[in-house]
């Protein structure tokens, strides 16, 4: 078949992600061409400012080199502007006379920057700040003028100045606004900034307004002169206000543009036959000036490009961040506040810290923070998660409090970290090289920095601090999207929710026919989305989905706990912590006949034998002739318990028969993560009710439910959730919440966060409002739980399933060979 | 090539691996979704985890103990993960599964 023509107008970062998202999804479907007006292949324009102050080099910012043009078959016309298309003809002409055909026009031809129309604007020395030429002649003058003015004190204009001052010039930033960035900081924030900016030596005149550009006679500039009649020397002038989106060549050839390229939600323009991305195109009135929502588009543009037609770009929530090292900055959504918003404010000016909050309607919309900015990825996934936040506003203002708080220190600062200080403490990543690794490779996700780094892949503990690390090196470019709206994984766009969704409404019970109908990528998935599949083909079609063991993590295939030897660790179930002299003897027993070389007793109340070799678990369990104890799943763990008003003189509630009740009725319960309870049977709590996913206090009047509790990574409490009178109300309730959290978390999502998620309101108003739903989803949980036994015994009972934990002699074949 | 009987292909579950005790330790011997086998030292280049018991999908396997990928075919970890397991040759011939043992010292068994 004859491959159709595409051809791009324009080799920046949106368009060409365009391209590598494209080639992902077909390959094969295109001849492809590219026209860049630069001499150079793609780069990353966002680390311009770190090139111009020093602190990286123009060949390190480069994202795609010419061999990837080559390797993908991309014909790369550099250094050719293309100034016409003829939409009849579907023909692209460049200034040098080259021409292309198209079935597939792609234009992102960015935008320019605006230049202010005032007299002297042509003059020698006078530029705007836009692409690594502009970078260069600012290294070069430098190195040989003295005075420098940057006109616009927005982003752009205070990274110039800033790298301008580093390289040696005096540097003066002309602004026409009240304060600084005024549309990233409201005017505190914006007027700490300019006091901190000032102590590095740079000097700034606001409000004032450019009225010409003198010359020196030569026909280079040589100072400033402003409307109020001031004069101040300048040798060289930046333009840095505003950007204008270039869509002078799509006007030209009659395609519909105001104030950019119209496209709508699929990237395309008036002209099916031509799309248009990034800076240059205007979505829904807006056009993006930054990175993270071109690779929105990018994504979008190329499902359409690749013939897949389902996907839809409805806009973005943006963030911002100045790439100026040692000023913490950062702001998100409607940070300004309007009509019908609230405000929290916190303002320190000596400390240096500014912090405010936009709320509407119980839901964040807003943030903006200086001087502190550990929050800031914290902020900006509530506002795009929509949240209500009503319940934790008295805490709001003081962030997700801790990072992580194991591995690293106690570390919550990303910014104060020095270089060599260690951030993944699983696999001794230090920050250093997740700084050299983001900058070198362009990586805008924590997923790219995992992948590239190995760091936060491990526990995750870290992932918060590596996001911090990630939004301080690319800034607003960062790709902080929440769990909820990530692809499960490389071999599917769909996301979680997404993929539950699909399960229950086209009723799919087994990975291949839900690979099939959500069109994976892959022929049998990964890693990463098998179990999860599995997960929820089992929770959502009991007794009808097959359960696939090969698609689980090995501990859920053999019953154990792979230790790092590759043995394995047994624990048997003790119900509520209980046991007797006839286990106890057998557990003896069974140490001695298998030798086993540890036996401890764990934090669930029971008793582990570890260093079991897998040939040997089959008869480990028959000897034990006790229920596996789920040690190894993501399943229903265990129920600790105290001893209760049996013995305790304490004691108000039989704590310990409930939660060996409990440990009955949740027995083989699989779940998106691990669970475990516990029930104490006073308030002194010593069964640690406050750090399970449901924790259990008795008091004199019934029993209180406590519900997201974690003793992990990250300590968190169990919130309260609701007091009942009788132990079969704690059965109802407790088993009603799993059933909820069973059916809607996405997998390996605790119920800490599951809860973050979805929101405590959400989970009352499904388990404790109304009655008849409680009930059914308490039925719906020990209808799943009907079709499970004790996994142990049916190992032992099913020679087929046995076969697993046999190892093949090869010696005596060898003999004969 | 000195090939050695091993099982029947079905006696290996699809995605599945088995160990055959060899006379240097374990070999790990997996099977793909479309039934071909692959014969690896069933030892992670990086921490020794026993390959054999890792997830498989497509033609890689993730290491039970800390998810590195290791190629099936080459015994190569995927980037940025660096290491190889060694390798055998294995295939399967009427259906059942074959392995020839391959030597520390035999340069294909690493690329």
């Amino acid at each position: 078949m004859k491959k159709l023509k595409l051809v791009m107008v324009g080799n920046g970062m949106a368009g060409v992600r365009t391209l590598e998202e494209l080639l992902k999804l077909a390959p094969d479907l295109y001849d492809i061409t590219v026209f860049g007006a630069e001499p150079h292949p793609n780069y990353n324009r966002i680390l311009l400012s770190p090139v111009l102050a020093g602190e990286q080099t123009f060949e390190e910012i480069v994202l795609n080199d010419l061999n990837w043009y080559a390797e993908n078959n991309i014909q790369l016309m550099l250094n050719r502007k293309v100034v016409s298309i003829d939409r009849k003809k579907r023909l692209v002409t460049a200034d040098d006379g080259t021409t292309a055909e198209y079935d597939r026009l792609l234009i992102a031809t960015g935008s320019n920057p605006f230049i202010l129309p005032i007299p002297g604007k042509d003059l020698a020395g006078v530029i705007g700040y836009r692409d690594i030429a502009d970078t260069q002649m600012m290294m070069e003058t430098a190195k040989t003028h003295k005075h420098a003015v940057v006109i616009g004190g927005g982003l752009l204009g205070l990274e110039a100045a800033n790298g301008l001052k580093l390289r040696g010039m005096e540097v003066t930033v002309v602004h026409l606004g009240d304060w600084l960035l005024e549309r990233q900081l409201d005017a505190t924030a914006g007027r700490l900034l300019q006091q901190s900016l000032e102590d590095r030596g740079l000097k700034f005149l606001l409000p004032k307004l450019t009225a010409e550009l003198l010359d020196n006679g030569e026909g280079r500039v040589c100072a400033v002169k402003f409307k109020d009649g001031d004069v101040i020397p300048a040798d060289l002038v930046v333009m840095a206000a505003g950007i204008r989106p270039n869509s002078d060549l799509a006007e030209q050839s009659g395609i519909a543009c105001n104030r950019g390229i119209l496209v709508n939600d699929t990237l395309q323009t008036f002209d099916p036959r031509v799309y248009a991305i990034g800076e240059c195109a205007s979505h829904r009135g807006i056009a993006y000036g930054l990175v993270a929502p071109l690779f929105e588009q990018a994504k979008v543009c190329a499902n359409h490009l690749a013939q897949l037609g389902f996907a839809r770009y409805q806009g973005s929530v943006t963030s911002t961040k100045l790439k100026v090292t040692g000023i913490d900055l950062f702001s998100a959504g409607e940070f300004m506040g309007a009509e019908g918003t609230e405000t929290i404010t916190l303002s320190d000016p000596i400390g240096g810290v500014y912090k405010k909050l936009v709320i509407k309607d119980d839901v964040l919309v807003g943030a903006c923070l200086y001087g502190d900015t550990a929050d800031g990825g914290w902020y900006f996934r509530q506002i795009r998660e929509n949240h209500n936040v009503s319940e934790i506003r008295d805490h709001l203002m003081f962030g997700e409090n801790a990072i992580g708080d194991t591995g690293h220190q106690g570390q919550n600062k990303a910014m104060s970290m020095p270089d060599d200080m260690e951030v993944c403490g699983c696999n001794g990543v230090c920050k250093g090289a997740i700084v050299k690794a983001i900058q070198e490779h362009g990586l805008f996700s924590v997923d790219d920095v995992k992948k590239q780094t190995k760091a936060a892949s491990s526990c995750g503990s870290c992932a918060g601090l590596v996001e911090q690390i990630l939004i301080n090196t690319v800034g607003g470019a960062a790709d902080v999207k929440p769990k909820s709206e990530k692809a499960i994984c490389g071999c599917s766009d769909l996301n979680h929710g997404q993929i539950r969704k699909a399960i229950r409404e086209q009723h799919l019970i087994s990975i291949p026919a839900a690979m099939t109908f959500l069109n994976w990528s892959t022929p049998n998935g990964c890693a990463t989305c098998r179990p999860a599949l599995n997960y929820y083909l089992i929770s959502t079609w009991p007794g009808e989905a097959k359960d696939d063991p090969q698609s689980r993590f090995i501990n859920e295939r053999a019953h154990a706990n792979i230790q790092k030897d590759g043995t394995y660790s047994v624990v048997p179930r003790m119900w509520g912590g209980v046991t007797n002299a006839s286990e106890l003897r057998r557990i003896a027993d069974v140490a001695d006949k298998y030798n086993v070389p540890m036996v401890k007793v764990t934090g669930g109340q029971r008793i582990d034998l570890l260093g079991i070799k897998k040939d040997d678990l089959p008869g480990v369990w028959k000897d034990l002739d006790m229920p596996s104890g789920h040690a190894y799943g993501k399943s229903i763990r265990t129920v600790k318990t105290c001893v209760g008003s049996e013995f305790c003189r304490f004691g108000t509630q039989n704590s310990t028969q409930m939660g060996i009740d409990l440990e009955h009725a949740l027995f083989n319960m699989w779940s998106p993560h691990k669970v475990k309870l516990a029930v104490s049977g006073c308030p002194r709590n010593c069964a640690e009710s406050g750090i399970k996913d449901v924790g259990i206090i008795g008091v004199d009047s019934g029993w209180e439910l406590y519900i997201g509790g974690n003793g992990g990574i990250k300590t968190e409490a169990g919130e309260f959730f609701v007091k009942v009178k009788t132990a079969e109300d704690v059965m109802e309730y407790s088993l009603a919440f799993l059933q909820l959290y069973r059916e809607e978390a996405f997998y390996l999502e605790r119920t800490v966060h599951y809860m973050q998620r979805v929101g405590m309101e959400h989970i009352k108003k499904g388990v404790l409002e109304n009655a008849e739903q409680r009930k059914a989803l308490h039925e719906r949980l020990l209808f799943s739980l009907s079709f499970e036994q004790d996994p142990w015994k049916e190992q032992l009972a099913k020679p087929q399933l046995k076969k697993e934990f046999d190892r093949i002699a090869l010696l005596e074949l060898e003999t004969h060979a | 090539m000195n090939w050695l009987d091993i099982c029947d292909l079905n006696e290996i579950n699809p995605l599945g691996a088995r160990i055959i005790a060899g006379p240097k330790g374990d070999i790990a011997i997996f099977r793909t979704a479309d039934d071909q086998v692959f014969a690896l030292d069933d030892r992670c280049p990086h921490k020794g985890g026993p390959l054999s018991q890792g997830l498989i999908y497509g033609k890689r396997v993730a290491c039970p103990l800390h998810s590195w990928q290791i190629e099936l075919d080459s015994g190569e970890a995927v980037a940025p993960d660096q290491g190889c397991a060694h390798r055998h040759e294995a295939k399967v011939e009427n259906g059942r599964v074959l392995i020839a043992l391959q030597n520390v010292a035999t340069p294909a068994a690493c690329a």
